[in-house]
């Protein structure tokens, strides 16, 4: 049986109060496992960055419970939500959010200089193909070389899970392809858990399960059988 | 009136930058501040003195002498170029007060026996004019009378041309004469040991045996007279009657001491609010600079709508004027009333009848003008940064800012730096101007500072130098005429005087080439353990045994060196003049004074071994005993007290120009403390992004607030001793510009000073960093990371 990282029950939250509230998720459970690929499908405000917000520890929950392993994340502090976060999540953002006073090498340094049991930067670098980039500031690399260090910076640090907010959104199709391809090759490597929102139902194919959120709620799951090939598809 | 959409976003903005809003306003409101200060003080004074003497008809022409019969005062109103001339009878006298045990001296004038005078006419506070056919009414001086709570119907004791006599004080006055009320030979005012009487002229001649004759004219000239020529011919006709030779206003000594004055406040009304608004200027260039350029997306969106540069041009400067008028206007406020409440305490020393309160327009006006400019210049240079890209690419998301690898870095290149520090040397190195710019509103901050608090130090120093270095007298007594130097013994055998030493003081003009200077040539002996002339070093300077020693001051006035002649005028009626050399220079900071040895200016003057004044030291706990002795001795004119003075120099000058000074620091930090705070909170605005990052990747909010505050303590690092440099250098232009007769500031920086100043700046960036620090642990990761900038 594989091991479950997380595990979400009756999850909801509301923004705002009264007339104004907006439930952004209204019950979610979900099971998210070790080694697995998820894609997060859904319109825009269906709750898929709520939910990935939530799991990374940048948000907290109204209400149900979340467990990374045995950590509560509904309960967790401040305190503990950062040494979470800094432990346990990596995140990459549809617009990079490098550092553009550091080389890329120096980027991925910032998560490991902070790590128990980081990689050496250049082998995260090496993983996302970009080891003879390490010296170059942000401002000398492409969008895609972009969001390869950040996806670097990220695996570093060699986390339980991987949590990707539209890493390909900013990114033409030829360049989307080759961040999703560092993405499978970290999961197959590392291991790492993977979820990638997106509303590019183009990119499901590259994983185990394809969950669909609409209006708060999980409206579908689907596995696939074969996990694709990133380089072989297409939007 | 239909409010636009972009007047409601103006609004809205304002209200959003709240903070940033005020720290400006604080900053503009500083530098207007102070400038409005200066101005309504100045214009206030000038104008109260010029109304009063105008009111008041204060002669311009004066002339003193021992003694002129009735008849010559028609000759003199015969002079070309008298409007108006009127004699008048004048001694000194003794006072006792009841229940006051200090020796109190002062001056009695006469009034016209019927009717006001025409010239120097007294403004009666209290009480009425004195009544000719009594003998003992006397109008008092209000600085006097309030020193010592007299009212009219009080009764005063005193000693006029040796007589003992009961005075009844029926009137309270001022007069433009004695605006500034010092004893003679001093600097100070001293209000409760020195007074000034007006009697009726009938039985003031009477005590003064001076019955058809008077000793003082004051004259009024007719518009162009030539004021020397009127001189030349008023020390023709009084040649032969003791005449210490006729003087203009220049030399009176209330007007002297307050032109002095204005003049520093004058100088003081410049060079502050040039400073500060030079310094006001700078920030609100760099503040609203960086405020503009957090909007670039905003403006990129108007002008994809269509908008104009010339609306969003017109947008921003309604939002910069708005914040400008804002500090504006807190500065008009706040310097119109701090002004205000300057001049009425130079009031207190400054005898004025009534204070005009005067805001100056067109000043006012330029100090609105160029605050607004200031802004708008800044907001410009910004919004045209901004309106040369392509709105499409304004509205994208910035492309990250081109990075090098720092000198600095490459030069410790045996340092591992953390990448938070590597961000922060790498952030400063690649925008060396705006670091620059920072550094140098930090380094200006702290400069403002040290120019407001190191006059503190410096004064100390002054009083210091010249109460304990310089006078070393516990009291100079005065004496009725010259005397022989057996004076001094009779004085040193009074118990309780330690020692006495004999001094001479002659009123003398000096002349250098068409230059001249009033003042008292002073004999000391050479031996002289109480009175020394000090160096630059503050070294005694011995007493040459031929020649005179002239405050360096002095020196610059006549531009002479020693080696040089100059002309000695003896102010004692004889016309006569003697050529002395000028032996060295001496560096009192209080005063100006020429000093020679006692023997050469008695063989000078020829009158023998004359002298005057006795310096003497006494046991502290016998003081009055030997005060009570001094008052019963006949030969004794006056009594002046080295503690009075100091306490006197305290009490006015220092208090007034202290306080003036306090203020100015204060503003100055205001000033620091706005420039810190927005330096902070633009950078936190330009950093969010990167801050958010980190704390995403783990990072907590205390490693994250290290980096904007190391950021700031390198600044500070650098900018603080930077600022003490341009302080010192601001201080000696102040110094050099403050120079006067009254006193000279001498230049001390002590480490209270340098410390104070860091001190205010280090607080503003603590509370700045707290504000920071907050801001940090609020950061909304989600919201900064999911949009753009």
């Amino acid at each position: 049986m594989t091991e479950t990282v997380f595990e979400a029950r009756g999850l909801t939250k509301v923004y705002g109060e009264g007339q104004l509230a907006v439930h952004a998720l209204r019950g979610v459970d979900i099971e998210l496992y070790a080694g697995e690929i998820v894609v997060l499908l859904g319109a825009s405000g269906s709750g898929k960055s709520t939910l990935l917000n939530i799991l990374g520890g940048l948000d907290t929950a109204s209400g149900g419970t979340v467990r990374y392993h045995d950590l509560d994340l509904v309960a967790a502090s401040e305190r503990q939500l950062t040494r979470y976060r800094r432990d346990h999540v990596g995140f990459v953002f549809q617009f990079y959010n490098l550092i553009a006073s550091l080389t890329a090498r120096e980027n991925v340094s910032v998560a490991t200089e902070i790590s128990p049991d980081p990689m050496d930067p250049d082998e995260a670098l090496a993983m996302v193909d970009l080891q003879n980039r390490g010296h170059h500031f942000p401002a000398e690399l492409s969008g895609g070389e972009q969001q390869r260090v950040a996806i670097a910076r990220a695996i570093a640090k060699r986390p339980a899970v991987l949590l990707c907010d539209e890493p390909t959104g900013a990114l033409d199709s030829k360049t989307g392809i080759r961040v999703l391809e560092a993405l499978a090759r970290v999961n197959r490597e590392l291991g790492t858990a993977t979820v990638i929102i997106t509303h590019n139902a183009g990119i499901a194919a590259m994983a185990d399960r394809v969950i669909t959120l609409s209006d708060g709620r999980i409206s579908e799951v689907r596995h696939n059988s074969n996990r694709a090939d990133p380089g072989g598809l297409s939007w | 009136m239909i409010i636009s959409v972009l007047d409601h976003k103006l609004l809205r903005e304002l209200w959003h930058l709240r903070g940033q809003v005020l720290a400006i306003a604080l900053v503009v409101g500083g530098g207007v501040a102070v400038c409005m200060m200066s101005l309504v003080n100045y214009s206030s004074l000038n104008d109260t003195r010029d109304h009063y003497y105008r009111s008041r008809m204060f002669a311009e022409v004066f002339v003193d002498m021992t003694r002129a019969p009735q008849r010559l005062l028609e000759d003199v109103r015969a002079l070309d170029g008298v409007a108006r001339a009127e004699a008048r009878v004048q001694t000194s006298l003794r006072l006792q007060v009841d229940g006051f045990d200090d020796p109190v001296s002062g001056r009695v004038l006469s009034l016209p026996d019927e009717g006001e005078p025409r010239l120097n006419r007294l403004f009666l506070r209290a009480g009425r004019l004195p009544d000719s056919r009594r003998s003992n009414e006397v109008v008092v001086i209000g600085s006097f009378a309030e020193a010592h709570d007299l009212q009219p119907g009080d009764s005063l004791g005193a000693i006029i041309n040796g007589r003992w006599q009961a005075l009844r004080v029926v009137g309270i006055a001022e007069s433009p004469e004695f605006v500034y009320v010092i004893p003679p030979g001093s600097m100070l005012p001293d209000y409760h040991r020195y007074a000034i009487l007006w009697m009726a002229e009938r039985p003031l001649a009477a005590a003064t045996d001076m019955v058809g004759a008077f000793n003082s004219v004051l004259i009024a000239m007719q518009p162009g007279a030539v004021e020397q020529h009127l001189l030349d011919e008023l020390d023709r006709v009084f040649r032969g009657y003791g005449s210490t030779g006729a003087y203009g206003r220049e030399d009176q000594f209330s007007h002297r001491f307050l032109s002095e004055e204005l003049k520093q406040l004058r100088t003081m009304a410049i060079l502050f609010p040039a400073i500060f608004m030079t310094v006001a200027i700078f920030l609100i260039n760099v503040v609203i600079g960086r405020l503009v350029a957090t909007q670039r997306d905003v403006i990129a969106v108007l002008k994809a709508f269509g908008y104009s540069n010339l609306q969003v041009s017109l947008h921003f400067a309604k939002l910069v004027s708005l914040i400008m008028l804002l500090g504006i206007c807190l500065g008009i406020t706040g310097g119109v009333w701090l002004g205000d409440a300057m001049a009425t305490m130079y009031t207190e020393y400054f005898r004025f009848p009534e204070m005009l309160f005067r805001v100056p327009p067109l000043p006012t006006l330029a100090v609105v003008v160029v605050g607004l400019l200031a802004g708008l210049t800044g907001a410009y240079a910004a919004l045209a940064r901004a309106f040369r890209l392509p709105p499409a690419q304004a509205m994208g998301p910035e492309p990250p800012p081109t990075y090098r690898h720092t000198l600095m870095e490459r030069a410790l290149a045996g340092i591992h730096f953390s990448q938070p520090s590597r961000m922060i040397l790498r952030s400063l190195e690649r925008r060396p101007l705006r670091t620059l710019m920072s550094v140098s509103g930090i380094a200006l901050a702290t400069a403002i500072v040290v120019l407001g608090t190191f006059q503190f130090d410096s004064v100390n120093l002054m009083v210091h130098t010249q109460f304990s270095r310089v006078q070393q007298e516990d009291m100079t007594v005065s004496l009725v005429n010259p005397r022989s130097h057996r004076a001094a013994r009779e004085v040193v055998r009074i118990d309780g005087v330690r020692a006495a030493e004999a001094s001479l003081a002659v009123p003398v003009r000096l002349r250098s080439g068409h230059r001249s200077w009033r003042v008292a040539l002073v004999g000391l002996t050479a031996a002289s353990q109480l009175s020394h002339r000090v160096d630059t070093a503050l070294n005694h300077v011995a007493l040459p045994g031929e020649g005179v020693l002239l405050t360096e001051f002095l020196l610059q006035e006549l531009a002479v060196n020693a080696g040089d002649l100059v002309t000695v005028e003896w102010l004692d009626g004889s016309g006569e003049r003697s050529q002395v050399v000028v032996a060295g220079g001496t560096r009192e900071f209080i005063g100006v004074g020429a000093w020679m040895a006692l023997p050469e200016l008695q063989r000078l003057r020829g009158h023998g071994a004359e002298i005057n004044q006795l310096q003497i030291s006494i046991d502290p706990d016998r003081r009055s005993d030997v005060l009570e002795a001094l008052q019963d001795r006949p030969l004794v004119a006056a009594v002046s007290e080295r503690r009075a003075m100091l306490d006197a120099f305290y009490e006015t000058l220092g208090r007034t120009f202290l306080t003036f000074t306090f203020v100015n620091s204060l503003l100055g930090g205001v000033i620091a403390f706005g420039v810190i705070y927005n330096t902070v909170r633009i950078s936190l605005a330009e950093r969010g992004r990167e801050l958010a990052s980190l704390r995403v990747l783990g990072y907590r909010a205390s490693e994250v607030d290290h980096i904007l505050l190391a950021e700031l303590s390198l600044l500070m690092l650098v900018g603080i001793p930077l600022g003490w440099l341009i302080g010192q250098q601001l201080a000696i232009l102040l110094i050099w510009l403050m120079q006067s007769e009254l006193y000279r500031i001498p230049l001390l920086f002590t480490e209270r000073t340098l410390g104070l100043s860091a001190t205010v700046v280090v607080l503003s960036a603590l509370l700045s960093g707290v504000v920071a620090v907050r801001r940090v642990a609020t950061l909304d990761l989600i919201e900064v990371l999911k949009t753009r900038e």
